[in-house]
């Protein structure tokens, strides 16, 4: 091996690195709170018996996971923006990558999700539904207070585990240059010549988070759910 | 908004002159598709054998197996892909990096976009394949060795003929998501079907007609591969198992 590594770029990019660091967990946590929220009520629907919302609810789901994410974002990037500025009368040519961003993974994210919750609330007994019926309850306390309470607990891991991949999937806001913690690394790369360093280091970082996030989504369920 | 829509433009002769649009983007799903399929068969191969490793009653192998499995899952793809293309010709002895630097680039792009999906894919593989061995009943494996099988022999002849069965509906999903995946290589600039439609743009200015191709293409390999792999899930399922008869 003859390249001479260089690491001395990365000390002081860290505030740099740090600030895309932020970026890319800000937009994993809107899109994991709505993703669960918009992925709570697709489920809800696609298991209704009111055919156009359960098509509806098909549709959607259906078409957000047979579309790659990198085509998804570049879609929001070209829609999202011109939508804004109309609703809001801003100026043309505002930045506004990161809320398309945002809107883009939230949007398609929920479709995953919803995947997950269905699974989830189907796993819940019919009785318990008939039960909540035969108490009294109207449907959306059932819903809340029996089958969906029940449902989320079973669901904790996958959920988490759902948002282990979104985290990784962020880097993709890539294709729209914005400054992500991977985006971050690249230019800082980029700049001093040191895209080897850089992105090795970029790999660490998203290796040391995710794997021990994921080492302790498994260690929560071992303890709620000892096989 | 006055968006002038033009389908025409597919039809038109592209900036090169050499061909149309609608060439360009056949010229992209022809690679989306073979770089899609050679993956797979490296992420097949491999993961089916890493998969394995993570079963056997042996320290080394089943640690040097889990741990693949957790390097490719937690790194983004985009970042695994950057690291096969830009970082490892710098760090292969001279000769060879040079070699690959200055071969044609569209065997550079591609080579690395084959390498990183393959083995991307092969951890999601190997987790699959681990999981349909776990699921078969102790017994199985027990009743082999009794017979006076070796523990390669109880692999080859009772454990794995049915784990690879009860795994092709999972591996559906993951054969879908190489497809899809493979969209990340447009990043380095391979020109795949997701490349091609932002060049597409560029060349054009005809945003939503291209966006629009490229997504139906997308929805159109999805189709035609759960219809393929139903054809198959079909044929292999075992009577008495879930989904079986």
């Amino acid at each position: 091996m003859t390249y001479e590594f260089d690491w001395s770029s990365i000390p002081g990019a860290l505030p740099f690195l740090w600030d895309g660091l932020l970026v890319s967990l800000k937009i994993t946590l809107l899109a994991v709170v709505v993703g669960i929220v918009w992925g709570t009520l697709l489920a809800m629907m696609r298991l209704s018996s009111l055919r156009p919302l359960s098509l509806f609810a098909a549709g959607y789901v259906n078409l957000f996971r047979a579309v790659p994410l990198v085509m998804v974002l570049l879609w929001f990037f070209l829609i999202v923006p011109k939508f804004i500025e109309q609703l809001f009368g801003l100026a043309p040519g505002t930045d506004l990558r990161l809320t398309s961003a945002m809107i883009g993974f939230a949007l398609f994210e929920s479709a995953y999700y919803s995947e997950i919750i269905r699974a989830g609330i189907q796993s819940v007994p019919k009785g318990q539904l008939s039960a909540s019926y035969a108490l009294g309850m109207t449907y959306p306390q059932a819903m809340r207070l029996v089958v969906l309470s029940q449902a989320f607990r079973n669901m904790v891991p996958l959920l988490l585990t759902q948002a282990i991949i979104l985290f990784q999937d962020t880097s993709l806001v890539y294709v729209s240059a914005l400054a992500d913690f991977f985006g971050a690394a690249y230019k800082v790369g980029d700049r001093d010549g040191r895209l080897v360093e850089l992105l090795l280091f970029a790999g660490l970082v998203y290796f040391v988070i995710c794997y021990s996030a994921s080492t302790l989504v498994k260690r929560l369920q071992k303890k709620y759910h000892p096989a | 908004m006055s968006y002038q829509w033009n389908w025409d433009v597919f039809l038109q002769p592209s900036a090169t002159g050499d061909d149309t649009y609608l060439g360009w983007m056949f010229a992209g799903l022809k690679m989306t598709l073979t770089l899609s399929l050679s993956a797979w068969v490296i992420a097949l191969l491999l993961g089916a054998v890493i998969g394995v490793l993570r079963t056997v009653p042996n320290k080394w192998l089943a640690g040097f197996a889990t741990a693949w499995v957790e390097l490719f899952r937690n790194v983004p793809l985009l970042v695994q892909l950057f690291i096969w293309y830009f970082v490892l010709p710098e760090l292969l002895p001279e000769a060879w990096g040079n070699a690959f630097k200055q071969s044609n680039p569209v065997f550079q792009m591609f080579s690395a976009s084959v390498l990183c999906l393959g083995l991307f894919t092969s951890a999601r593989v190997a987790e699959q394949v681990r999981a349909g061995i776990n699921s078969l009943p102790k017994g199985q494996k027990n009743a082999g060795l009794a017979l006076g099988f070796t523990l390669p022999q109880t692999y080859r002849h009772v454990l794995l003929p049915m784990a690879f069965r009860l795994v092709v509906p999972p591996l559906t999903s993951e054969f879908l998501n190489i497809f899809k995946n493979s969209a990340v290589c447009s990043t380095i600039g391979l020109l795949e079907l997701a490349a091609q439609g932002r060049q597409l743009v560029d060349y054009t200015a005809q945003p939503y007609e291209s966006f629009i191709a490229v997504t139906v293409a997308y929805i159109t390999i999805n189709v035609v591969v759960m219809v393929l792999m139903k054809r198959l899930e079909d044929k292999v399922r075992v009577p008495g198992y879930m989904g079986g008869k």
